[in-house]
């Protein structure tokens, strides 16, 4: 469903992403690893619009996508979390979940200002929506909490549920597991692995935890220093000499 | 570190030396047909002198001054207190509004023509407040050039009612409008900028409009203004003593009671007072609508929403559109009351106090805002009497209450929108 095509961007003189490819199929993890400072957040943030790349083509379920910018891209289905949680800290857990689902809701002034029946219908979804997402993640309790004053672990797990109240295709998460203890990233393994079983949505993460990438993804690519190195199965990946030897440095 | 004080109290004293001595030592006296220089009184030297030796104390003591400062907001009882649960404050808050409210319902029919007069500016600020409390305080855009909407609702008044004959009904709903697209298409191109940046190109915004207003001197008569502006009329009745207008009544002999000047001052009042109320409900609930809750997330995390499909620049041009609307509005009562308008009512003084409210009120807050520009309003009025030092006070009391409350009169607490337990 994503395909992305030699895809290079260019900061000055530094080439950070060159001729890198990957494609997600439907109903899939694919890992992106790579040493620190490979390039795999610029690839995150030219899928994802943020960066406007320099060469090379993203298609999404056949269409163009590059240079989009980033709301479109990310009302076509394509939602990403961050390296280091974005949460509104101020609003509580649930408005966050609201927030997110701006687009599902009817946000014409005047139907708002007078409450009309379709008005008060989608808000009373959305709030059902974010109900069930945070007994899904396990936040119930929290509900009506600031988010800023969560645990980190359940910040995390915030996060990952209002991008799911968008109703995405294809999730992007740059190092989910990025501090959690082992328990915590034992859980989000298998969110993870349920997200895509049960809500049928295809997932792209950078990672660094190794148990994490190996036990979930059905396919990993590696880039280093911005080029690709390797892909293939997890079995694979780790029999490959080029990525044993980015990560260990040659003997 | 006390050798270190002394230096730097005697520079300070000698800078306050060099600086007030010339200005307030001297006097030019005319003599005849030349100007003298003259050496001011003796008192004046001397306090100059006494200045001098109060900065060099002050500076020297700063340290254990300043720690007497820093227990100031200790002294305020509320400063620490547990927040009260939302659903007590809101029912506080709406119990205190609703007795505001009366209270303003009925003081125009006990106080003087001057108190009612002074009372309808009041209302005026407090649109202009809580129109800009918008674009500020939720949605995060310092706007610097605000007053530049408000000239554009009461020059609409005036030149549609010079030109066309339009009458203050019609003109109110078109002033707001036309506010509100000056406010769009402004803002399209300006809304990419951020922070300081947009702080500097709505300030040119806003001198901009000021001195078109100033030099377009054929529409808009340039420096002299627009008089003339008629009043506003209760469904077809005058307060005029004389029925200006064809077709029209005058509201005392309907009614069949003497002529008097107040009614004027007490209808505009009443107008001013709904809209006010008017603005106040609209926002209040825009606040909890999917725009509030939009902005407020663009304030904290522009990049977070960004991914999450919000479209920053929509979001963000909705709230200026909402903010200048009400300044329109509140442009159409003040040409209005005034019945004569020119640019020297829109300088970025205007501005500023409207932002100084906004601040001092509490960003975001309503009921901190609305509080605030009372305060604003009045303060200046009170302090007629030593009108030379008038500034001075409404800038000693603004440092006072920086330092006192710097996160304003009543700090905005958002109103969560809660999530039932479900059976």
């Amino acid at each position: 469903m994503l395909e992305v095509k030699d895809l290079s961007m260019r900061f000055g003189g530094l080439l950070a992403v060159d001729q890198v490819s990957l494609n997600v199929q439907e109903h899939e993890i694919l890992a992106i690893i790579g040493p620190n400072g490979a390039g795999k957040t610029t690839v995150f943030n030219c899928m994802s619009g943020f960066y406007k790349p320099t060469g090379g083509k993203i298609l999404f379920e056949g269409r163009e996508i590059q240079g989009k910018p980033d709301f479109k891209i990310s009302r076509l289905g394509m939602v990403r979390t961050f390296q280091h949680v974005r949460l509104f800290s101020q609003m509580t857990v649930v408005e966050n979940l609201l927030v997110a689902q701006h687009r599902h809701l009817n946000t014409n002034l005047i139907s708002g200002l007078f409450k009309t029946p379709d008005y008060r219908h989608r808000e009373q979804k959305s709030l059902d929506r974010a109900a069930y997402w945070l007994d899904r993640v396990g936040l119930t309790d929290m509900a009506n909490r600031e988010a800023g004053n969560l645990a980190y672990g359940q910040q995390r797990r915030l996060e990952i549920a209002r991008c799911m109240v968008t109703e995405p295709k294809l999730l992007m998460l740059d190092e989910p597991a990025a501090g959690l203890n082992p328990a915590e990233t034992k859980d989000l393994n298998q969110l993870i692995i349920s997200l895509k079983e049960d809500y049928n949505v295809s997932v792209v993460l950078i990672e660094h935890d190794m148990s994490l990438v190996m036990g979930i993804s059905d396919r990993i690519n590696v880039i280093s220093q911005g080029r690709p190195l390797a892909s293939g199965t997890p079995d694979e990946i780790r029999q490959n000499d080029d990525v044993i030897k980015a990560y260990l440095g040659e003997a | 570190m006390a050798a270190n004080n002394i230096k730097h109290a005697l520079f300070s004293a000698i800078v306050t030396l060099i600086i007030a001595y010339p200005i307030l030592g001297f006097n030019l006296v005319s003599e005849g047909s030349s100007m003298v220089l003259k050496g001011a009184e003796t008192s004046t030297i001397i306090g100059v002198f006494f200045a001098a030796l109060a900065v060099f104390l002050f500076q020297l003591f700063r340290d254990n001054m300043t720690g007497v400062l820093g227990k100031l907001p200790a002294l305020n009882p509320l400063a620490n207190r547990p927040p009260m649960a939302q659903k007590k404050r809101l029912k506080l808050e709406s119990v205190l509004l609703t007795l505001m409210l009366v209270g303003a319902l009925f003081w125009p029919f006990m106080a003087s023509r001057g108190a009612v007069d002074l009372a309808t500016l009041v209302l005026i600020y407090i649109m202009l407040a809580l129109g800009l409390n918008v674009v500020v305080g939720l949605a995060g855009l310092l706007d610097l050039g605000y007053v530049a909407f408000y000239a554009v609702g009461a020059y609409s008044f005036a030149l549609l009612s010079q030109y066309f004959g339009i009458s203050f009904w019609l003109a109110l709903p078109i002033g707001a409008l036309m506010a509100a697209l000056f406010g769009l298409v402004l803002g399209f191109p300006v809304l990419r900028l951020r922070g300081d940046y947009l702080a500097i190109v709505t300030l040119g915004f806003g001198e901009i409009i000021r001195i078109l207003l100033n030099n377009m001197t054929n529409l808009t008569g340039g420096p002299n203004g627009i008089g003339g502006i008629p009043d506003p009329t209760l469904f077809g009745m005058e307060f005029g003593r004389r029925v200006k207008e064809e077709g029209n009544t005058s509201f005392h002999e309907t009614f069949g009671i003497a002529y008097a000047g107040e009614h004027k001052v007490i209808f505009l009042y009443l107008i001013a007072l709904v809209l006010a109320v008017i603005t106040a409900i609209v926002i209040r609930r825009l606040m909890r609508m999917p725009v509030g809750r939009a902005w407020e997330a663009l304030r904290e995390d522009e990049i977070a929403s960004r991914s999450l499909g919000l479209n920053r620049t929509a979001i963000k041009l909705s709230a200026f559109t909402i903010g200048a609307f009400f300044a329109g509005f509140a442009g159409t009562v003040f040409a209005s009351k005034q019945g004569f308008i020119s640019p020297e009512s829109f300088v970025f003084l205007e501005s500023a106090i409207i932002l100084a409210i906004v601040v001092l009120g509490g960003m975001g807050s309503q009921m901190g805002v609305i509080l605030a520009a009372i305060a604003v309003t009045i303060l200046p009025e009170l302090a007629r009497e030593f009108s030379e030092y008038r500034m001075l006070i409404f800038g000693a009391a603004m440092v006072l209450m920086m330092v006192w409350r710097p996160q304003g009169l009543l700090p905005m607490r958002r109103i969560h929108i809660e999530l039932k337990p479900q059976e």
